[in-house]
């Protein structure tokens, strides 16, 4: 079972490595899918002309995702808190009066 | 439990810390729009500084410091924040959590090409504050009630 397992991580490993081949060299120029995204920026005109950056005005493009685009699910997220915090206080709140 | 603070130097470490980690804690979430981070990361950050003053002086030296009551009152503040400007995004354009503000001259700034102004984002710094508020003082409230909880089963 340990031989097992030792061979299927040496073989993910080599996956890993693998896969970070194909990843694009460090400061490499965006590709046309981070255009579609990021936006892309004309430079005679000085202005972004699609995409995130460009709709939003945030540098931050996750966060543009993640409170614009996708609000409502931060808003749930934000829910959950909310319901953790009022069990914790229900639970535990009123042991002064006890 | 009476012993249940640290040594001095433990104390005096944490106190030194404690507003560094805050610090940083709100530059995360100031800075959400613009660098990696945001709300709930700096967040968190902030409430591991109240966690390690929790460690170091003992639950019942910060709870006389800070109620567990007004944090969760400042945690729903966050959430009131957040439903807010959601709603003002309802009204002042066209749907529920649209960003108004982006293109007004004072928050909806659109960078240029490497540029990071502060004040860009619309609404994102505030929603990021927000939600920042929301995690510090419920994380927060959540660490002080469990380890005042834990603290009282030991006694017992």
């Amino acid at each position: 079972m340990k031989k097992l397992a030792f061979i299927g991580f040496v073989v993910f490993c080599l996956f890993l490595f693998y896969a970070a081949y194909d990843i694009r060299d460090f400061g490499a120029p965006p590709s046309s899918m981070d255009d579609r995204i990021i936006g892309s920026y004309n430079s005679t005109t000085g202005e972004w002309e699609y995409g995130a950056v460009n709709e939003t005005g945030a540098n931050n493009a996750v966060t543009s995702v993640v409170f614009d685009y996708r609000g409502y699910d931060t808003l749930g997220e934000a829910t959950v808190l909310f319901t953790a915090i009022a069990g914790v206080m229900l639970l535990f709140g009123g042991r002064k009066h006890e | 439990m009476s012993d249940e603070k640290m040594s001095v130097i433990v104390q005096t470490i944490a106190g030194m810390l404690f507003p560094m980690v805050l610090i940083f804690s709100f530059y995360v979430i100031l800075h959400g729009h613009l660098t990696p981070g945001g709300g709930f990361q700096g967040g968190a950050i902030g409430a591991s500084a109240v966690a390690l003053l929790i460690v170091a002086y003992g639950s019942k030296t910060i709870e006389k410091k800070m109620a567990e009551e007004n944090l969760s009152i400042f945690e729903s503040l966050g959430g009131l924040v957040f439903v807010i400007v959601a709603i003002a995004g309802f009204i002042l354009a066209s749907a529920f959590l649209s960003n108004f503000l982006v293109g007004e001259p004072l928050f909806g700034q659109i960078p240029g090409w490497g540029e990071s102004p502060l004040n860009s984002g619309g609404f994102l710094p505030i929603l990021n504050i927000a939600v920042g508020m929301k995690v510090i003082g419920g994380l927060s409230a959540i660490v002080l009630m469990l380890a005042l909880v834990s603290r009282e089963v030991k006694e017992q």
